[in-house]
């Protein structure tokens, strides 16, 4: 047993039974249902701009790309543009790929020992591939949920249905998304619960989330296809909400409160947590900037304006000095000062 | 190094996403469907079961019957009351709900739900209306 990852089931349950409870036994079915939606979407798009606009007005010192190939030369070798940019469409190709297809996790590693003490390194696959799937299923869902949303419901959307569901399976129809979602969420947090070295570096606020988002999906899938929720009712409360007019219709049940409690809480906690890595990811200096650290200067904005003395200064100072001490000067001073001082005085004088 | 325009151009993306819903539905109303049933479907007053059970468990009671008819050849069903019907979508449902595009559609295009029934079968066998 390990408190980080019951602390964090024993909140997500608790959680669960404060909405179901609160609606059920309580009727505050304003409060979960209209009032606590609200202040999370607000808590959310506040804290999302404030956390970004800090990353924004942070310096940046030096650059820190991380090179993965051949850099740009000129001695004949072939740059590897996409690992080792030096343009900026190269370096928007690298942030694409990295977004959508998770090219950093990929490249995951592990080591192990062969015949005893010979060091290997193996591909290491699942994290990536479960990632791709979370992150897409996730995805999915969420466009998914528009048509709670909108109405009328786009036929973009409805096409997304149909491919999502397009094996038929049961009624209502399986959406293949749901369950890989939940599917990929369990293999996370069993990654983080029976690998000992990943273990050893989860927190708490790597389980929450985790355990937060696989109680979303388990709520979902047994609304939609266990204990059948009026759906037409909650349309109307979604409704409700996104038009400004929200209204509470009667007998929608604890368990869609208990989802929509889950989705608020996930809302709300988000700009503060790991999960913003979904803006983080824009922003990452390792990925973004290009490699051209010895074609082009970059200024750290923390640097101070230092005062220089030239040496071209420093003979203006003390000229006359030097060349009464015998010092070589790179101006000689003219000949006939006093004949300068005549010719130049004017001049001085009609600026 | 100061990206502050990129990253403010992009926030501003992010948040009209993620509003998306609000802007798509500003003022529209959205009226809550509102299923009519037909003279015959009032006179009957209950359906095959009851119906709070009807509205939760339709698709289900409809792919039960599909199944009992296609592959067991069984054509009768016997209600928890006792009351027994022919298992037919075209003859039994559409008998008292003869008006899809009032009664079916309402909801099931509120909620986005397109079943697969209307692949096969014809919504006015009789040719009514």
């Amino acid at each position: 047993m390990n408190n980080k990852y019951m602390i964090s089931f024993i909140a997500v349950f608790v959680l669960f039974f404060l909405a179901y409870l609160g609606t059920e036994a309580l009727g505050l079915d304003v409060l979960f249902g209209v009032l606590i939606p609200y202040a999370a979407l607000a808590v959310f798009i506040v804290g999302f701009v404030y956390k970004v606009m800090g990353w924004a007005r942070s310096a940046v010192p030096f650059r820190i790309p991380t090179t993965c190939g051949q850099q740009e030369n000129q001695l004949g070798f072939r740059q590897n543009t996409l690992d080792c940019p030096s343009t900026a469409g190269a370096v928007v190709l690298r942030m694409f790929l990295e977004i959508v297809t998770f090219r950093s996790l990929f490249r995951n590693t592990r080591m192990n020992f062969r015949e005893g003490h010979k060091v290997s390194y193996n591909l290491e696959i699942f994290l990536w591939l479960f990632a791709l799937i979370f992150h897409y299923a996730f995805l999915t869902v969420i466009v998914r949920h528009l048509r709670f949303f909108l109405e009328p419901v786009p036929k973009a959307l409805q096409l997304l249905e149909t491919v999502d569901s397009f094996m038929q399976i049961g009624l209502p129809v399986l959406y293949l998304s749901g369950a890989a979602l939940l599917v990929a969420a369990v293999f996370l947090l069993l990654r983080r619960i029976f690998i000992g070295n990943v273990r050893y570096i989860s927190l708490a606020s790597d389980f929450f989330p985790l355990f937060l988002i696989g109680g979303i999906a388990f709520t979902g899938i047994l609304m939609r296809y266990v204990t059948k929720v009026d759906i037409v009712s909650i349309k109307q409360l979604t409704m409700g909400l996104v038009t400004l007019h929200p209204t509470v219709p009667e007998g929608i049940g604890g368990l869609f409160y208990g989802h929509l409690f889950f989705v608020s809480i996930l809302l709300a906690y988000f700009p503060f947590s790991k999960l913003m890595h979904l803006g983080g990811i824009f922003l990452s200096p390792t990925r973004n900037l290009p490699t051209d650290t010895r074609a082009t200067r970059h200024v750290n904005p923390w640097n101070y304006p230092v005062e220089t003395h030239t040496y071209e200064e420093y003979e203006d100072e003390f000229r006359e000095k030097m060349v009464e001490a015998g010092l070589p000067v790179e101006i000689m001073p003219e000949e006939q000062p006093a004949e300068e001082a005549e010719a130049d005085s004017p001049s001085e004088e009609k600026e | 190094m100061n990206d502050r325009g990129k990253i403010i151009a992009g926030l501003a993306i992010f948040i009209a996403i993620v509003t998306l819903p609000f802007w798509f539905n500003m003022g529209k109303a959205a009226p809550v469907p509102d299923p009519k049933l037909t003279a015959k479907a009032k006179a009957a007053k209950e359906c095959v079961e009851s119906t709070a059970y009807m509205r939760a468990e339709h698709m289900q009671l409809l792919d039960v019957w599909r199944d009992t008819v296609v592959r067991d050849a069984k054509r009768v069903y016997v209600t928890e009351k006792g009351k027994e019907y022919m298992m037919s979508l075209s003859n039994t449902c559409l008998d008292c709900h003869s008006n899809k595009t009032e009664f079916c559609d309402r909801c099931h295009d509120y909620a986005s739900a397109r079943p697969y029934c209307w692949d096969c079968h014809i919504d006015n066998p009789k040719g009514e209306n």
